[in-house]
């Protein structure tokens, strides 16, 4: 094995990141000191290597290899934004943000609207508002210590930027359509910030694609900041094909009595590896974090999370379901932890899953790590098959065997989406889910990719 | 309509239908008592298709087929139901897509087009009277959080929707008030007809006060020990199970 310093890969993103770099020199020195610390800290840890136990289940190196090229420019090809897939929510109404390998695509970059939230590209951002952007940018992300959130901080050099101001809420939820659209093999890196201020309130929809057959490795970063009282919620689609690595880290901070709500809805995608970092930091800050993973053939999805409920009386729910067919291996991490003062602390995680062949693996892994003595905590993982009881009682009553698996996994699903409250989004997603288990999502509708 | 030859069943090894006979014909309703332990639920579960059990030796054959050889789906297909004596809660899965799914089943099994939706509530409607059902228990997941009542009135409810040529009623009565039970029984004879049958299984005579067999019989360790009219009913109340057990 290669140590850090001699990686082929390493030393094509050094190459890569010098180039990046000097690209960037019109943009603020600390920007780029950022990426220079970042891209110091990640040479020195290198890939997650196997004996990392943070990245025990999920080794990442062998799948990150040179052939791969870092895109340096946003495609110049023209796009029809209404003919491209738009998450296939026709009722859903959203404000529409296109990244294409991880570039802001559009004409107008930046808005800002008379409420005084702005919202648009992040690199436009950095140029235009350089204080709100260095208020928080990294700052998140780096207390994750993690190498692939490092590098993400190296090699970012646009995303989607939002910024509420207090006491601001936007009409519609926003839908980030984040696609890999490539001809040859590429290594993208996207990074967005979004910063709420007090008592305001957003909804984000963040949907993962492909666009091309082409393999590629995305390493995504989220920053989400929230203000006193603030309310996100926040979900994630990812549905890419099945030759695609894909590492997304999302870094949460929430101040006194704000709530978070965020959702992974994992369908299709190689490797896939979702951080979550969020951390309590004001008095009564509330969060909620879940997520269903759907895999087969020899998809591999690991959640690796880390609540820290750094203040008191603030409560913390994690609600994961896997449902693994074939070969697929699911990981799920989940670790609370709860700090000194974090007195009258609430914090539940469980952990569910369901195989449905012998070949089909799970690795989960509970983690309390409590220094507060007034807490109320608690954690559970189960990992079995359909329920045969259940199953009998549904064919019994004449529904076929398959169908009846069908509904039983169907309903497992959707104790997780029934956390989303955007309607629309909700019902799409049962529909994509159901899709999904049947074995029809090999093609989305409007979707040229097969991720089968 | 349904002949039972000599039926023998194991659990892990262990016996427990050790030669049943049994005939049902269509209008008849028979009881099957015995005290736990003697079969009851084993018979029933044979009868609706549970894989727990090794069938060793006999034949069941229903509407002029091999029983045994069809699948559960495929005889709730034929007109075979079995109400639970415990039912099962599935969270997640409504009430109404449930009982819509298997209508439709059944349905397509018949040649006959899917009920739509307006069609579909509409029936379930009428047949929530029957069982004097909550209509907020259809709102709900299947079973899930019903009181022990609302789950064996939902078995009805079922039944009510589902229409069965031969019902078999696994201990419908336990864990029922007498309220309860009156509600269940009638929801029973009211589906009576003269080309179906039910079988009722119960530990207790209570249920036959108000569900009137045609035919009884004493299932004891694994046989039927004694078939009579419905007054058989009445003597083992009097007399209870030793009478029996002391008899074989």
């Amino acid at each position: 094995m290669n140590s850090p310093e001699t990686s082929p890969m390493i030393e094509k993103l050094e190459q890569e990141f010098r180039v990046l770099l000097k690209q960037g020199d019109h943009l603020p020195e600390w920007f780029n000191e950022i990426r220079q610390n970042a891209f110091d800290v990640f040479k020195m840890t290198g890939f997650p290597a196997k004996k990392d136990e943070n990245y025990k289940y999920t080794y990442l190196e062998p799948h990150i290899t040179p052939s791969y090229q870092i895109p340096a420019h946003p495609v110049t090809i023209k796009i029809d934004e209404k003919e491209i897939f738009k998450c296939d929510v026709p009722e859903l109404n959203t404000n529409l943000v296109l990244l294409i390998n991880g570039f802001f695509y559009g004409k107008e970059r930046l808005k800002k609207l008379s409420s005084g939230v702005i919202w648009g590209s992040l690199n436009e951002a950095i140029l235009k508002y350089p204080d709100l952007v260095e208020a928080q940018y990294g700052k998140h992300l780096s207390q994750m210590n993690d190498p692939m959130a490092e590098l993400n901080l190296a090699m970012s050099q646009d995303g989607f930027f939002i910024y509420l101001p207090d006491n601001t809420e936007m009409d519609a939820p926003i839908q980030i359509i984040n696609i890999a659209l490539n001809e040859d093999e590429q290594f993208i890196s996207t990074h967005n910030l979004i910063i709420v201020g007090q008592n305001s309130h957003v909804k984000l929809v963040l949907c993962d694609h492909s666009l091309s057959p082409q393999r590629f490795i995305m390493n995504s970063a989220s920053e989400v900041v929230a203000g006193k009282n603030a309310r996100i919620e926040f979900s994630k689609l990812q549905n890419s094909h099945n030759h695609s690595v894909q590492v997304s880290s999302v870094s949460v901070s929430q101040d006194e009595g704000s709530n978070v709500i965020s959702n992974y809805i994992t369908l299709h995608g190689g490797i896939i590896r979702n951080n979550l970092l969020v951390n309590l930091n004001g008095k009564g800050a509330v969060n909620d974090a879940s997520g269903l993973y759907i895999a087969d053939k020899m998809q591999h999805i690991d959640n690796f999370v880390q609540i820290q409920h750094q203040s008191p009386e603030c409560h913390s729910t994690q609600l994961y379901k896997g449902i693994l067919d074939d070969i697929s291996m699911g990981v799920f991490s989940g670790k609370i932890l709860v700090a000194k003062d974090a007195q009258k602390t609430q914090a539940f995680q469980t952990n569910k899953n369901i195989l449905l062949t012998s070949d089909a693996k799970v690795r989960t892994k509970p983690q309390l790590e409590i220094y507060a003595d007034d807490v109320k905590c608690s954690h559970g993982a189960t990992v079995g098959q359909i329920d045969e009881e259940a199953l009998f009682y549904l064919r019994s009553r004449g529904i076929d065997n398959k169908e009846a698996r069908l509904m039983l996994l169907h309903a497992f699903a959707h104790e997780v989406m029934k956390k989303i409250s955007i309607d629309p989004l909700r019902d799409r997603y049962d529909e994509l889910v159901n899709k999904r288990l049947r074995g029809e999502l090999s093609r989305c509708n409007n979707c040229a990719v097969n991720c089968g | 309509m349904l002949s039972i030859k000599n039926l023998k069943a194991t659990i892990n090894g262990k016996e427990i239908l050790k030669g049943i006979n049994l005939e049902i014909k269509e209008g008849e309703v028979h009881a099957i008592m015995g005290p736990n332990g003697s079969g009851k639920s084993t018979l029933a579960a044979v009868l609706a298709g549970r894989n727990f059990m090794e069938i060793t030796e006999g034949s069941v054959t229903y509407m002029g087929k091999n029983l045994l050889e069809l699948s559960p789906e495929e005889r709730a297909h034929m007109g075979i139901f079995l109400g639970f004596q415990y039912p099962i809660e599935i969270p997640g899965v409504s009430m109404v897509n449930f009982m819509k799914t298997a209508v439709n089943e059944q349905r397509k099994y018949k040649g006959l087009e899917p009920l739509s939706s307006g069609d579909f509530l509409k029936t379930m409607r009428d047949k929530m009277t029957f069982v004097d059902i909550d209509s907020k228990l259809t709102g709900r997941s299947v079973n899930e959080g019903f009181s022990g009542g609302e789950k064996k009135r939902n078995e009805i409810f079922q039944m009510a929707m589902l229409e069965p040529k031969l019902a078999i009623l696994d201990e419908t009565d336990s864990g029922l008030d007498i309220d309860a039970l009156r509600i269940v029984a009638n929801g029973v004879n009211k589906l009576k007809r003269p080309d179906n049958a039910s079988i009722v299984i119960t530990h207790y005579q209570r249920l036959l006060d108000y569900i009137v067999p045609d035919v009884v019989h004493v299932l004891y360790n694994g046989r039927i020990v004694k078939t009579a009219g419905k007054e058989l009913a009445m003597e083992l109340e009097e007399k209870g199970y030793d009478w029996i057990k002391n008899e074989s």
